[in-house]
């Protein structure tokens, strides 16, 4: 039933080109329905951050078309896509630009234009999600990697997506870090689709798993299938994660 | 011959700075292309412009340490970078910053020069925004008076109002709305001066719009350094502590009373800056255009000579254009037929 | 071709056109001529020469007012209500050349850096005598550039993604949207500075001492010095045919 598997995400046709003639996205055909958490893996350059980019319209493929619940992914739709969508980009340096750490939080929904109980509401929501609830008076310049990431999942949060796009949400994180990352991301409602190489993150968050090498979707299943196919794996740069019996 | 990223980021921003300069009917900024400026104010300009950078240069040598190359070179590309900035007006207009604020604040005032220097230069040189002969005036107007101007205004308010938030805020604001409009009365005298622009048009149309886009310059150095305060208030004490001298500080603020009360004078008598304007009386003398050259050009139905010339000159020009590109195809298929 | 030759004969050339006279025709498309086929000869492509020679096309604005303000025949005589605007012959003329001029000016500009490496450019200057300081300095800040445009393409990208309204209202005032973009300026500059404090340290460790060396560039040979001097008798040559004609 394509009505429901395609509820949250519909990509159809999609093709991309950078201008400098690098074709990075080629034909992807994607569904994905509400509150699945799927998880976009590949090797380097094969076109997942592209891929997300599409999502709430920062690129444009040529051709082919992004759906996001029922609306299209288009110009003229682009302001109400992106309270729909959040992306969670891999550098949070990129996302935390403010003073404070509550001002970060509070650009989504101000640009909203909420009230400002209604902002100081959200932010403390979104903090409290991330579990970073005192750190709103301070300046995100000198947190660690970790609580940066956290900090810039907020501020997605904060805009009370349908949603969420993460790229590379765990690379460059300690242990811990890791660990509280994915106990948050598993604690979220969200739909959410995962770009990562970290394939222990994938097996304990997302139940599907979508392969892309060289623009292309060459593998979409169950997480737990694809892990098991080592030779799949091995041919588009992936390893199995060490431990996976359980 | 550039990184394909940065030529596409560079045509982008190239293609946004024209858009917005149409925009904002007047140009959004004061990059002075080719042309615009007569041949004796650009080369007065130009040696100005030396004479200071020069100054600024032996300043850095002596007074920065070894650290002084990096940071610089990092810094002005920082600032080419923030000046892909934007933030949107109305409709398709956004708004932009120029920077010379915020590294005089950050970097004190002659490494600041050299830090806009390189920023104008590249821009000039690069990506053809502002012309060559005219990089002189730009860098005047740019590095030279928006550094001056903004370390002026801000040795004034950080003494007035003491070592506090506020008083990097206020003078934030100040600094960075005098660098953009005193910068931009010089821009009007100098095209005024050229003869390409009538000074009772040039002064108030260019000072009216960069009185606008001032605020948004204001807006934008105020809270750059209200961050970099909160963050790491040492880089700005250590830009304050940058040796500038007060005969900058002082300099910067006599320009830029000059200049706001040269204008007024300057619009309502636009006459007395025609006879500056002549240059053909610089180089030769104005002769009436006998056209005997030219005489084949005239085209019947028109009945001005000159206009005439004019459009045999147009029309020339399109051919010269397309048997160009004809040659260029020709060659080009001759190339990739593979012969030598 | 030796770049400092190019830098000299652009440099040259730019203040040939400058000091052209008005309404010197023949002479416009002479040198129309010559960027042209020094641009074929050099195997750059038209049409993107040609676009990005009307980058400064929007100034000429400011050279509007002198079709009315130049004394001499009118041409055309415009009327808007109360205004009697006279189109003066000699007001197109001044105008019309401005414009050309500066076009041509660009297309100088444009040529020299198409056939030229920043590098080599950088080394022509140095040269030329423009000071090693200057030259180092610029020669960092190119090879950074790409970087921290990078970053600030990213930033406003983050920005966009969280830019989202369900109305079609909001966006904040235009003075929050103005201090957005300076937070994220003062962001900029201050990884900028904090990462010069790395790339030091890095030079550091490779024996800087703070003095600039480079590698030794022989002088202009005598045939390089041969093209500057012919293409400056060529320069004065159309100077002198420019004020002939006009």
């Amino acid at each position: 039933m394509a009505g429901q598997t395609c509820a949250a995400i519909q990509i159809r046709g999609l093709s991309f080109s950078y201008s400098d003639g690098n074709q990075a996205l080629r034909d992807i055909d994607l569904c994905i329905a509400a509150g699945e958490k799927v998880a976009l893996v590949g090797p380097n350059g094969a076109g997942k951050s592209t891929l997300l980019l599409h999502l709430n319209g920062i690129l444009t493929g040529q051709q082919g078309q992004v759906m996001v619940g029922d609306v299209v992914v288009s110009a003229p739709h682009l302001r109400l896509v992106r309270a729909v969508v959040g992306i969670v980009f891999q550098n949070p340096d990129d996302q935390l630009f403010s003073p404070t750490v509550f001002d970060d939080v509070a650009y989504g929904p101000i640009y909203m234009g909420l009230s400002e109980g209604e902002i100081r509401q959200r932010v403390a929501r979104a903090l409290g999600q991330v579990g970073m609830e005192s750190y709103a008076p301070r300046t995100s310049h000198h947190l660690s990697l970790g609580e940066k990431k956290r900090i810039s999942i907020a501020t997605v949060l904060a805009m009370d997506p349908r949603v969420l796009a993460l790229d590379e949400p765990s690379s460059g994180l300690d242990p811990r870090a890791r660990r509280t990352l994915i106990h948050l991301l598993q604690q979220l409602g969200q739909t959410m689709l995962v770009s990562t190489h970290d394939m222990m993150l994938v097996a304990e968050l997302c139940s599907r798993m979508v392969v892309l090498d060289q623009g292309r979707i060459v593998a979409d299943g169950a997480t737990r299938d694809l892990l098991a196919n080592d030779e799949l794996l091995r041919a588009h740069g992936l390893e199995a994660p060490p431990a996976l019996g359980r | 011959m550039w990184t394909s990223e940065l030529s596409g980021a560079a045509i982008t921003w190239a293609a946004r700075t024209t858009t917005d300069a149409a925009g904002a009917a007047g140009g959004a900024f004061m990059h002075i292309p080719d042309g615009f400026l007569s041949t004796p104010v650009s080369l007065v300009l130009w040696v100005v412009a030396v004479l200071v950078v020069g100054v600024a240069l032996v300043k850095v040598n002596r007074d920065m340490d070894e650290k002084r190359v990096p940071l610089m070179g990092v810094m002005a590309a920082a600032i080419f970078a923030g000046q892909m900035l934007n933030f949107a007006v109305t409709g398709g207009t956004s708004g932009h910053l120029l920077g010379a604020a915020i590294a005089t604040a950050l970097l004190g005032p002659w490494a600041a020069i050299v830090v806009m220097t390189c920023v104008v230069g590249t821009q000039a040189i690069l990506f053809q925004d502002g012309g060559l002969l005219a990089l002189g005036a730009n860098l005047v107007n740019m590095a030279v008076i928006g550094v001056a101007v903004s370390y002026g205004v801000l040795s004034v308010v950080r003494r007035l109002l003491g070592n506090k938030r506020t008083g990097w805020l206020v003078g934030g604001l100040l600094a960075g709305w005098s660098s953009i409009f005193v910068a931009s009365l010089a821009c009007a005298l100098q095209l005024a001066l050229s003869g390409t622009s009538p000074a009772n048009i040039a002064l108030p149309a260019m000072g009216g719009i960069h009185a606008l886009i001032g605020v948004g310059e204001a807006l934008i150095t105020a809270a750059a350094l209200a961050l970099v305060y909160v963050a790491r208030r040492d880089v700005l004490e250590r830009g304050e502590a940058a040796a500038g001298g007060r005969g900058l500080a002082v300099g910067g603020l006599v320009l830029a009373v000059l200049l706001v009360v040269l204008s007024p004078l300057a619009s309502s008598h636009p006459d007395g800056l025609e006879w500056v304007a002549e240059e053909h009386g610089f180089l030769g003398s104005m002769l009436e255009a006998p056209f005997q050259l030219i005489a084949d050009y005239v085209f019947p139905g028109i009945a001005d000579e000159r206009l005439a010339t004019i459009a045999a000159g147009i029309i020339g020009v399109a051919v010269v254009l397309a048997v160009t590109w004809l040659a260029g195809s020709a060659r080009r298929r001759r190339g990739s037929q593979g012969v030598a | 071709m030796d770049a400092r030759v190019k830098l000299l004969l652009a440099l040259a050339l730019v203040l040939c056109i400058s000091l052209m006279p008005v309404a010197a025709w023949p002479v416009y498309i002479l040198l129309l001529a010559l960027i042209l086929s020094a641009a074929i000869l050099s195997e750059l492509r038209m049409r993107p020469l040609l676009r990005r020679s009307m980058v400064a096309l929007p100034f000429a604005l400011a050279a509007l007012p002198l079709l009315l303000t130049v004394p001499g025949q009118t041409a055309v005589a415009l009327r808007l209500g109360p205004l009697h605007l006279a189109v003066t012959v000699p007001g197109v003329e001044r105008f019309a050349s401005i414009v050309v001029r500066s076009w041509l000016s660009v297309q100088v500009a444009i040529l020299l850096t198409a056939t030229t490496q920043l590098p080599d450019l950088l080394v022509a200057m140095g040269q030329l005598h423009m000071p090693r300081l200057l030259v180092a300095i610029l020669s960092l800040m190119w090879r950074y550039l790409a970087v921290l445009v990078d970053e600030a393409i990213r930033m406003m990208r983050a920005r966009d993604a969280r830019s989202a309204s369900w109305s079609g209202r909001g966006g904040g005032t235009l003075a929050w949207r103005a201090s957005v973009t300076g937070s994220m300026a003062g962001s900029l500059f201050l990884r900028g500075l904090e990462r010069s404090e790395r790339i030091h340290n890095a030079m550091l460790s490779r024996g800087y001492d703070g003095s600039i060396r480079g590698i030794a560039v022989p002088p202009l040979d005598w045939r390089s010095r041969l093209l500057v001097l012919l293409g400056l008798i060529v320069v004065l040559a159309l100077l002198l045919f420019g004020y002939w004609v006009a």
